[in-house]
């Protein structure tokens, strides 16, 4: 008999999504992301702590199938230790890279895994009151917009 | 690791007996039930005995049974069949059917609306079709109905008798999936007033690779598959013997057991309902008696139902979801939003379905684990307060 989601999802995906690294929740954290939307049955909240310009602490709580689990688990690993700059440079090939891969049906989680990082880079920038980079000005408003259209989509079930 | 089964609405392991019945029909009764010669003339007999036995079960004649590969075909040919052949004439192009049937007759009737006119009925929160609604839809123009007899999703087992008699009295032929139900709920389609049917082998323990089409005697029908004669004109294709032998005989073994099996089933249906209602933020979808013996569908808050069946099945216990993410379109079950369940409320869902091999043990078990693994995802979600 075949080991569980074997035709789906990587032995990387299924060992983040057995055990995943750093979920919970940073009561004081500098940075808090929110990305996604219940309805399309995908929510990620990111937290970050910083120190010295690096992201010293940061944890996840994921509402999702494997792949979100996963990508949000697989995130943390990657940007932890990290100072601000380089990640922002993470992108999702990073992460369906770090995983092995993904089905190609799956691979907007990992673009929700990167845009909750950079929301919660955006919002520590906003809460110590810190000159905003160009580029994540610009990243946050088409978050902002997608999230949007969204919710305007949905908003009879909301 | 004990592997736990439970999700025998999606399919069924072949019955020994049935695998035993098949056996003959690959190597050694092997013949074209075309062929007027000895080896075709056997299979023939064990196909139209086969016919005997099938029709029986459901007070049809023989001669209005067709045998096809899958519940899929015996769809596609119910409504394409009979709406292609225009039974009232051209100017009547109107179909009627439920908004919780199978992707099988949902998508052929999306695909009949290019030049025919469909309607879908709604349905309550229990998933129950109201038979007044039927009629209300019928006009001169409607030429057939369609209402799947027990929900494969929900469980939900329709009044299929009395839509029955509402289109024998409008003169408009009544189909219906029996998918389900066929083998697990008596049918008699004469008492039903059903015209076609639509039922399958691999549901009831038989193999895969065979279904069958009723049609009442005098209903025409354009076949899905031109050729070579065979089922009466109706289905072109050399007749898969040892899979219709293999469904004749899982019908026999249902014919004696369905009763029986029916009350076992029920008592542990309803012994995980009562136990899974317990964890907190639990809910039962369908109707909570007019459902299968077999069926429990539920929901919880804050759960995603894909991460849910992949826990248990690490855990060796295989149920499946009406998640939009276990989909392959990204969308949350229709049947699930046809009940007036929201999305978010949707992806938390859970069908367990039990069947022959299922013991009281393998249920205990379920009630075991799920309470933990529902607390373990809801643990890592954001809305926690759990």
């Amino acid at each position: 008999m075949v080991n569980t989601c074997s035709t789906l999802y990587t032995k990387e995906v299924m060992r983040h999504f057995k055990k995943p690294h750093n979920y919970g929740k940073i009561k004081d954290a500098d940075g808090v992301g929110k990305v996604g939307n219940i309805v399309c049955g995908d929510v990620m909240h990111l937290y970050i702590k910083i120190k010295n310009n690096i992201i010293k602490e940061i944890k996840f709580e994921t509402f999702g199938c494997v792949a979100a689990i996963s990508t949000s688990s697989v995130i943390t690993d990657l940007a932890k230790g990290k100072t601000i700059e380089e990640a922002l440079k993470i992108e999702k090939r990073d992460v369906i890279k770090s995983l092995g891969g993904l089905p190609s049906i799956k691979y907007h989680c990992s673009v929700l895994a990167v845009d909750a990082l950079n929301e919660a880079i955006y919002d520590y920038f906003v809460k110590s009151r810190k000159l905003i980079p160009k580029d994540l000005k610009i990243k946050h408003k088409k978050i902002k917009k997608d999230r949007e259209i969204i919710e305007k989509r949905y908003k009879k079930w909301l | 690791m004990k592997k736990i089964y439970l999700d025998y609405a999606a399919t069924t392991p072949v019955d020994s007996k049935v695998l035993k019945a098949m056996q003959p029909y690959f190597s050694k009764d092997f013949g074209n039930t075309m062929s007027l010669h000895s080896f075709g003339q056997s299979a023939k007999v064990a196909l139209e005995n086969s016919r005997n036995t099938v029709a029986d079960f459901i007070n049809a004649k023989p001669n209005e049974i067709i045998f096809t590969s899958s519940a899929t075909e015996s769809n596609n040919t119910a409504l394409k069949g009979v709406a292609l052949n225009m039974p009232k004439g051209g100017y009547a192009r109107h179909i009627i059917i439920s908004s919780i049937e199978h992707p099988c007759i949902a998508e052929t009737a999306k695909w009949l609306s290019r030049g025919y006119k469909v309607t879908k009925v709604p349905v309550d929160k229990y998933g129950m079709v109201n038979p007044k609604d039927i009629e209300k839809e019928i006009k001169p123009e409607t030429i057939l109905v369609s209402v799947i007899h027990a929900s494969n999703e929900i469980g939900t087992i329709q009044n299929i008798a009395e839509i029955g008699r509402i289109c024998r009295k409008r003169g408009v032929y009544f189909h219906t999936d029996a998918s389900q139900s066929f083998g697990k709920v008596p049918i008699d389609v004469k008492k039903m007033n059903i015209d076609v049917l639509t039922a399958s082998s691999h549901k009831i323990y038989g193999p895969k690779g065979a279904g069958l089409l009723y049609v009442r005697e005098g209903i025409k029908l354009v076949p899905l598959l031109h050729g070579g004669g065979q089922e009466n004109g109706l289905r072109g294709s050399t007749v898969n013997v040892p899979a219709i032998v293999g469904f004749a005989k899982s019908v026999e073994i249902c014919k004696k057991e369905m009763k029986s099996e029916s009350v076992r089933l029920e008592k542990l249906r309803d012994k995980l309902i009562k136990n899974v209602l317990k964890i907190e933020d639990s809910h039962l979808n369908g109707h909570p008696q007019k459902r299968l013996s077999n069926n429990a569908n539920f929901w919880f808050s804050f759960i995603e139902g894909e991460s849910l069946i992949i826990q248990l099945d690490l855990k060796g216990i295989a149920v499946s979801t009406g998640s939009a993410c276990s989909s392959f379109k990204l969308e949350p079950s229709h049947v699930l939003l046809a009940i007036g369940l929201k999305p978010q409320e949707a992806h938390g869902s859970l069908r367990v379905s039990l069947g022959r091999y299922t013991t009281e043990k393998d249920i205990d078990c379920l009630i075991d684990i799920l309470p933990g693994t529902v607390r373990k995802i809801r643990k890592i979600s954001p809305f926690k307060n759990f």
